[in-house]
Formats: structure tokens, sequence, C-alpha cells
């Protein structure tokens, strides 16, 4: 990378605007950095791994590779619901590694400041805990920033925490 | 003009040594592993000075420059002999063969972008 | 600068490989000047690569080496017995030098030095691992030593050239005044005075007078004879030899005097018209103004004159025809025109003409393209896989303008990918390359004579199998030397040659490549065997055993003749490592023995570890694939066949033998009810040790080629999974790891969801 592509890069992450992408898991509404997402895809039948967490909904080939389906809504401690053809997968590549996210929806992107960003409440919720690195307060909708590495399942090794 | 330099040397290692070192100082690199393939590369292309190896397998460096210099194409490019060996006897040879001149190895970019000043125009 | 030394590293290796494989031919009688040329060459290139990396003691023992092979190159040494038997020790140095200068660690300097005094004995010069190689006193010579190469330096560049810009200005300046003419010579080498005078000027002020006197009237002006000569008057700061070093190339090429002070050139009379005639006549003949051409041929002379005659337009045509003045010292590879004069020798004919040089054309590609090609081609078989279960839901396959596509689309597929997978394939020399050394050393150790004989060594297979094949080859070459042969005393008393023989040699067999490594030695001692076995408790004292059984406990985990372990079989690797190795690449062991005869080992191996041959199943409503290595057999068991056996176990009967009976649909989770034995298929598997299982799957789909994806690189691993694939309706399925799961259910470890998990 060149000194000036990476000043470009630089200036989306630090930047006044943000861009952010909204989606739906169970009655709640969340957003990820839209520079983690590779790709939206519809929701397609998973190979289940055998011994998995049970956020884990299996594996699914995407163009040859095999990509793991973390289902948000058991991740973030919502009752599991049955996967179907409406509900969507978000790829996001997280250092080296791509997993899909099973949402609800996908709503809208958000430009959003560094400004408009408030810090999570201090609330009892371990997934508020882990997940949740900030909140958007947008036309009366409140909107939670997840930390997508820390949605990451946990690797053998240890690496993703 | 961006000068075009044939380097000839069974040593992966030192093609690569030479790679680096003539393209950090501008110069187009051309590549052959022995005389042979040498004799090769110059069928088609054009190189503004040559740095050739001497021991090498089929087709040696003073091989290599004789038939270059017996080329009407190539006789006129400075031929530059690269090798460990720095007695008078391998570069008596070289020369009668035809080299324009000698880089001992191990070389110096600095020294190698001399020699090469030394010799072209 | 890494990857510079990377690159050296590696060349290092070929070059040690070479030099070694070279010195086994000369060892076994070749006297091919060729071979000791490359011989020679690989230790002049180690030299030449160590001393741009200032690696002073792999410098060192390289030039005494080579000292020595130049004087075997030359023929004055000759490769009798015990000299190739220093120069193979010398070889085996030499590596461990490198390994040292790329690994670290410590050399052992009682070796290099008793083989350095070797070498120095043989080259008869008093040359120690000690001595300074000449060539380090040259490059003083030349201004510089051996210094790692430190590229950032291209920085100087500029400042030499405002240093020379600015040199008028220093106050002690000198003038030189430098009279220079050039001799024909120095323009048939390609130099040019137009160059030199640029960079004299570049040292100071140069004053440049071009002397014309001595050019001839237009008809007698040869186009490339020699007219012009210069007097320079440099003022500079720099010394006398930074002047004369400008000339270096072309010092005995022309008339240079250099004079402190302003004081006239001496030199400025014409040169003789006789000293032109003479220079062009040469550079007519064949160019070459230096006495050693003296042996010009008389055929060579003859033509001078009708040269002459023909004036200069056909002056060059004309020489190219003529038979340029032969270099004495004739080389076997110096394909020039006149080697036709006298009989060429053999090899020289490798080495075609200028005109039609022969090249075996290769080209070094990216090992990340190749790879990148090998996960296309897997895409595109799982393609047309899953093309044609589309066609075939449709209905379309059946008809025969789609089947016909099909099937050519299908044949396609296939050919490119064994293209592709014969790009990555590698001949299984580089590894048996490196057994000679091996055994030698291990003879060494055990004090028995050994031959090793090598088959098959152009036999290819995929680089990584190549890579990960060295270890356990190595291990069963020590084992076969070790525990195989017998002492030559016990051989001599068994009416046996006292040299044993090791064969190591590869083929190709039914998709596979099949490497034995056989020895003539006692075979093995089954009682012994079986006493160890029954003494580490890993069968019962009286167990019935065949004795392909027996032969097989050496492989058991825990087996290893603790007694007879020495400091070479040793290292605490059994054969069991081996061959969980082995099975690790897909591949199996197998065993023949006689007593008295020998012992053959013999790997099967798959030729890439990209694709693998795979039976699908189905398990608890889930798609799996079970590699076809481990299956032995499959069957439809009848109820009775099948007892309980303790709480939740079950076993299967067969041949008067029970077997465990893995239900792999509560193995992995997939279930927590048992499976119904009678409605579905058992999978009789051999997993580590030889042990054999049966797993317990609802149904068989179909055995297929399927292509390996990797778990790990999204994901991380999976217990009781080795990998995945793709399959033709494009959904991933999971490769079973048999061994794991085996031993997962024997170790109780089953039918519980948290011990896999704390497991992994």
């Amino acid at each position: 990378m060149n000194a000036f592509s990476a000043a470009l890069v630089q200036e989306k992450h630090t930047g006044p605007a943000r861009e952010l992408i909204a989606f739906a898991v169970g009655q709640q509404e969340f957003c990820i950095d839209v520079m983690a997402v590779r790709e939206i895809r519809g929701w397609t039948p998973a190979t289940v791994l055998p011994h998995s967490q049970s956020y884990v909904r299996g594996v699914i080939n995407l163009r040859g590779a095999v990509l793991p389906i973390i289902d948000l809504a058991v991740r973030l401690g919502f009752p599991p619901v049955d996967a179907m053809g409406r509900h969507v997968i978000i790829v996001v590549k997280v250092r080296s590694q791509v997993v899909g996210l099973l949402v609800d929806a996908v709503s809208d992107i958000l430009t959003v400041t560094d400004a408009e960003m408030l810090p999570p409440p201090d609330v009892a919720s371990d997934m508020a805990k882990h997940f949740v690195c900030g909140l958007l307060g947008i036309d009366g909708r409140m909107i939670s920033i997840l930390s997508v590495e820390n949605v990451l399942p946990e690797r053998e090794d240890g690496e993703a925490a | 003009m961006t000068k075009t330099i044939l380097t000839v040397d069974d040593s992966r290692t030192m093609r690569e040594m030479l790679l680096l070192a003539l393209q950090e100082a501008g110069f187009n690199v051309l590549q052959a592993e022995d005389g042979m393939m040498g004799l090769e590369v110059l069928k088609d292309r054009q190189a503004d000075v040559i740095i050739t190896d001497i021991n090498m397998p089929r087709l040696d460096g003073f091989g290599f420059i004789e038939h270059v210099r017996r080329d009407s194409t190539h006789r006129a490019v400075p031929i530059l002999v690269l090798t460990t060996e720095s007695d008078a006897e391998k570069k008596s040879r070289a020369r009668s063969a035809g080299a324009t001149g000698w880089i001992v190895k191990p070389f110096h970019p600095v020294k190698l972008v001399d020699a090469i000043r030394r010799v072209s125009a | 600068m890494d990857s510079l030394r990377q690159i050296f590293f590696q060349e290092c290796e070929e070059q040690l490989a070479e030099l070694e494989s070279g010195l086994l031919e000369i060892e076994g009688g070749s006297e091919d000047p060729e071979i000791v040329n490359a011989v020679f060459r690989a230790v002049h290139s180690i030299k030449g690569g160590a001393g741009a990396f200032a690696l002073e003691d792999l410098v060192r023992f390289a030039h005494v080496f080579e000292t020595v092979l130049d004087e075997v190159r030359k023929g004055r040494l000759s490769t009798a017995s015990p000299v190739t038997e220093t120069l193979l020790r010398a070889a085996d140095v030499l590596a461990d030098l490198v390994r040292v200068a790329r690994d670290g660690g410590n050399v052992n300097e009682e070796r290099i030095h008793t083989s350095a005094d070797e070498l120095a004995a043989l080259s008869g010069a008093p040359i120690g691992a000690n001595a300074e190689p000449e060539e380090e006193v040259s490059f003083e010579d030349f201004g510089f030593t051996p210094v790692a190469m430190d590229f950032p330096v291209f920085d100087d560049i500029a400042v030499v050239d405002t240093v020379s810009v600015e040199a008028e200005a220093e106050p002690d300046a000198t003038t030189y005044t430098i009279s220079f003419r050039p001799h024909p010579g120095l323009y048939t080498n390609a130099n040019e005075p137009v160059v030199l005078l640029r960079e004299l000027s570049r040292l100071g002020d140069a004053q440049i007078v071009c002397d014309t006197s001595t050019i001839p009237t237009l008809e007698e002006l040869e186009a490339e004879g020699s007219y012009l000569a210069w007097t320079i008057t440099l003022t500079t700061t720099h010394e006398e030899d930074d002047v004369r070093s400008i000339f270096e190339f072309v010092d005995g090429d022309c008339d240079l005097e250099i004079i402190t002070g302003n004081a006239a050139s001496s030199n400025d009379e014409p040169a003789g018209v006789d000293d032109d005639i003479a220079a062009l006549l040469a550079r007519v003949r064949g160019e070459f103004t230096e006495p050693v051409d003296e042996s010009a041929s008389p055929a060579a002379s003859a033509a001078d004159v009708v040269v002459g005659l023909a004036g200069s337009a056909t002056a060059e045509t004309a020489a190219a025809a003529i038979p340029s003045t032969p270099i004495i010292e004739a080389e076997a590879a110096k394909p020039t025109p006149e080697a036709a004069k006298t009989p060429p020798p053999a090899k020289a004919e490798k080495a075609a003409g200028s005109e039609a040089p022969s090249t075996n054309q290769t080209i070094r590609v990216d090992l990340d393209r190749v790879d990148r090609l090998m996960n296309l081609v897997g895409e595109l078989v799982i393609n047309q896989a899953m093309l044609s279960q589309r066609l075939t839901d449709a209905g379309l396959a059946r008809d025969s303008e789609f089947a016909t596509g099909l099937d050519e689309f299908e044949q396609l597929t296939h050919d490119i990918q064994e293209g592709v997978m014969a790009i990555r394939a590698q001949p299984v020399k580089s590894v048996f390359q490196r057994m000679p050394r091996l055994v030698r050393e291990v003879a060494a150790i055990t004090g028995k004579k050994v031959r090793l004989v090598t088959e098959g060594e152009d036999t290819e297979v995929d680089k990584t199998v190549i890579e990960r094949l060295a270890d356990p080859l190595t291990h069963m070459i020590r084992n076969a030397i070790d525990h195989g042969l017998e002492s030559p005393e016990k051989r001599l008393a068994a009416g046996k040659r006292e040299e044993g023989l090791v064969r190591l040699s590869a083929s190709h067999r039914s998709g596979r490549i099949v490497i034995d490594i056989a020895d003539d030695g006692a075979g093995i001692n089954r009682q012994r065997v079986r006493a160890i076995a029954e003494e580490k408790g890993l069968i019962q004292p009286n167990a019935q055993l065949t004795d392909e059984e027996v032969d097989n406990l050496i492989f058991l985990p825990g087996f290893s003749t603790a007694s007879t372990v020495s400091d070479i079989s040793g290292r605490g690797v059994g054969m069991d490592v081996v061959k969980k190795s082995i099975q690790a690449l897909g591949g199996r062991v197998s065993i023949t023995s006689r007593p008295g005869e020998g012992s053959t080992f013999t790997l099967s191996l798959p030729l890439t570890l990209a694709v693998l041959y795979g039976m699908v199943v189905t398990v608890a409503e889930q798609t799996l694939v079970v590699p076809l290595t481990s299956i032995v057999e499959t069957l439809k068991p009848k109820a009775g066949d099948i007892h309980g056996f303790g709480g939740d176990s079950r076993v299967i009967s067969m041949r008067n033998n029970f077997l465990p009976l893995i239900d792999v649909g509560r193995e992995l989770g997939y279930r927590s009810q048992p499976a119904d034995p009678g409605a579905g298929v058992a999978l009789l598997v051999e997993s580590d040790g030889g042990a054999h299982s049966a797993l317990m799957v609802d149904a068989i789909q179909g055995q297929r080629q399927i292509v390996i994806k990797s778990l790990e690189e999204n994901y991380g691993r999976v217990p009781g999974v080795a990998a995945a694939t793709i399959l033709g309706d494009g959904r991933v399925a999971l490769i079973l790891d048999v061994d794991a799961i085996v031993a997962a259910s024997r170790t109780g470890a089953s039918n519980s969801e948290t011990a896999f998990a704390l497991a992994g």
C-alpha cells in the first residue's frame, strides 16, 4: 500500500463520516462498520459442525470457501429462531478470518460521525458488555454498534477472542 | 532512456542479487541461466550491457562472450565478466574472448553500477 | 535481504544435492568431465553466494574444497577410492556449514578441521581450514572487502557524483597529463573512449585534446581501425590510482601514459603505419591481439591475404567465415564452430552451435500462483459435479446431447486437474538424494557396511507429499540399517556378503506412489517382537497372532525395542510415529519380512493432498465423507452380529473376532439415541496401530474424488473432522477423521459433547 492509499484508508477510519450497516436481530437493531462487510447474501442451509457452540449454525459454501455461520440471535442471547429464506447472511472479514453473520434483515446504511456515537450504558447484561461498543440514537431508534471481533467464535488456538 | 542489462549467471542467488542491485539503480534487467540461454535471449532482445559469469554449465562465460562478439548485432555490446576469480589468467582469457571489463564477486552495488558506467555511453 | 538469503539457501540445497549426486557418480566410476565440472560449479556457486553474505566459515571451507576439485577437474588428481570418500565427507561438512549458516547452532569444529586437512593433503598445497582464501586478498586489491550485501547504500552514487563535481574547488588538487591512444582491440571488446573520457572528466576539471593526425585518407580508412588519440589535462583531488582505475579495463588495449604535472605529452608522434596494419590484420583474422593466440592456424593466415585484397566491404563476412583462433585450454562444453576442426569430445554434443542453441525450456513460477490455479481447478471440479447433478435433477442428463456434453466437460475437467497437479509434481529424487549421506553416517556409527541402491528416483508426486516424506523415510532407512542389517561378522557367518544392501525404490501403482525400503538383513525376529509386546502389555501373553500381525506390532504406540535402541533409531521416535505421519498423508505402511532374508517396508501414498477418494455416507441426515484409504471393507450387519458390551458400548462379531462398533452419529453428537445397526451399514476401518473397528453409518451414497477444503482457515479444528469438501449439490460435507473418532470412542469420550469440547 502506498502512502496515498494508506492515507485514504486512514481517512475512512477516523474521518468525520463513518458508514455503518444496520440490521435487525430479534426485536432490536444493531450495526457494524461497513468496512468489515464483504457481501450480503440470502440464507442457505448450513452443514452442522459437530461439538460446536450453540451459536454456530454450521458451515456453507461461499464460492468454494468454507464459511462458518454465526447465529447472531443466539450469540446475543435471544431465543433461537428457525432460519428461513427471509433471513440474511452478512459476510464479514475480520483479520484473515471470513465468517457469515445470520441476521433477520438488513435495514439501511448509516453515515454517522464519531460525535454521534454514544458509549454503551452500564447495564448488567453480558451481551451489552461483550458485544456492544457504542450506541446510536437516530430518529428515535436505538441502534447498538457491535464489535465484530467479539462476536466471532472462539478459535481452538485461542487466536480470536 | 532506461538501459537494459542482460545478466547471465547459473546461480539464482547471484541473478537475484544482480536483479535487485540493477533494478534499484534504475536498469531494465534481462536474465539468463547460462551462456546458451544468454544467446537465446539475445536472439530477440537487445542489451546495452551484458554481465556474465564465467563458470556455467553448457556454455561458459568465455564461450558466450566469443559468440556475442562474433554476432554482428551484438558485437559492440559492452560485456562485464562477473566472477570470484580475480586472478590474472581468468581476466586475460576473458579479455581475449572479448570481455570489456570485469566485476569481482562479491560485488558492492556501488561498484557494480560504477563498472557499468565505465563501459556504457 | 531476507528473501535473497532464502534464495541463496534454497540454491545451496540444490547445489549440495548436485554435489553429492555428482560425487556418487564419480565414486561409481564415471569419468564424464561434465560431472566433474558440475561438482566444481556447485561448490563454486556456494562459495560465491556465501561471500556475498559474508559467511566466512563457509567461504573458507568451500575455497579449500574447490581447490581440490579444481585439481580433479584439471586431471591432476585422480578420483580413486580414498579421494572420493574424502570428497564425500567434505560435501557432508559443507552441507553442515550451510545449515549452520542458515539455522544457527554450532559447527563441529573438529570435523571441519579434519576434513579441511584431508582436502589440503589431497591438493598438496599447504592450505588448512584456517588458510585465507586467495580471493580475499584480491577483494582488497579491488578496494573492498567481502561485506554483507547492503543495498540502501545506493544513495552513495549520488554522493560520489556531487563530490566529483565540486572537486575542482578543492585546494590540494593535482594536475595530471594523460595521453591515451586506443588500440583496435579496445574497440573490439566494446570499450568506448568517449565513456572513459567522460569518466575522467567526472574526477575533476578535464581539458581534452583530440589528436587526429593519424587519420588516413578516406580510401585508406578502415571502418573499424583506431586512428584517434587524446591528451587530457586533468585537475583533480583524486589520487593517481583513481585516475588509472578508469583505464583498468583497457589496460593493454591502449597506450597510456599518466604524468603528474602539466608536462606536455611525449607521445604525440603518429603511430607507425605498420602497427595499424598489424592490428587490422589481427582484427580481421579473428579479433585477438593477445599473445595467447599465437597458434593461429596456417589456414587463417592464408585467408588474411584474401580478405586484405577483398577490401573492407566483405571483411566482416569473411571474418565470420574464417575459423578464429582456438582458445588453447579446451572446455568440454564450448560449442564454438572451430570445435569441428578437431573431433569434439562426446559430451560436447550436448551443446549445439551458436546458430541453434538447444534450450530445455523451463520457467520458475511462484508456488502461490500454482496453488491459486489448483484452487480454481478445485472449483471447476465442484462446479462440474454441481452441473451434472442439476442436469440429473432436471431429468436432462439422459438426453444424449446433454450426456455427451457433460461427459466431455467431465473429461476436460479431469485433464485440467491432472495437468495442474503435474505442475506441482516433483520427482522423489530430492528426498532420495538425502539418503546416501544418512546411510554413510548410520553405517559409520553402527560399524556396518551398507550399500544403498535407489530406483525410480524420477517418480513424481506432489511437492507437499515430498516435503513430508523426508522424516518418515529417514527414520525407516535408519531402522533398516540399525535393526534390519546384521553386523559384518554375522553376515559372513550366515554366508552373506559382508556388505548389507538397502534398496530404496519408488514407483507409481494405480494412482498412488509406492515406496519400498528393503534390506537383506536378518528379517524381523518375531519371537523377540512378541516377547517385547507381551512385556509391555500390548498383547495378551497367549494371544493367537499370525506372522503378519506380529510384524505389525512394531507399529504400536509404546512398542520400542528399548534394548537395541542406539542413538540412531532412538531419539524417542518409534515406528508408530512413522506410521502416523504416513497416515496423515493419507498413506499406509505395510511390512513383509522373511527370517534370514530381510524385510521390506512398503509405503503407499496418494499423489496429491489436494484431492482424495472418499466414500460419501449419510449419518443422521448429514452427509459425511470417509477417506477410502481407511476403509478395509463395508458390510451390512445382521442384527445377530451385534452384541452389547458393557454400558453403552457395542461390538460386532466378524470372522471369529469382536470389533468395537462405533456409532458415528452419536460420536459426532448428531443424535443422542443409538442407531439401529440392522438398518445401517458398517464400515470396517483400520486406524492407528493397525487396529480394526467398525463405523456405523446410515447409508452409503457412493464413492468419488473430492477436493479437500480447509475448515481451519475460517473456523478452527473440529474434533472428529479432518477437513471439509463441497459436494455436487453445492453443500459443504465434512470429511471424517477416522483415527480421531476411533480414539475418542476408545477413551470413552463418546456420547459426551463436553468431553469432546474439553479434549479439543
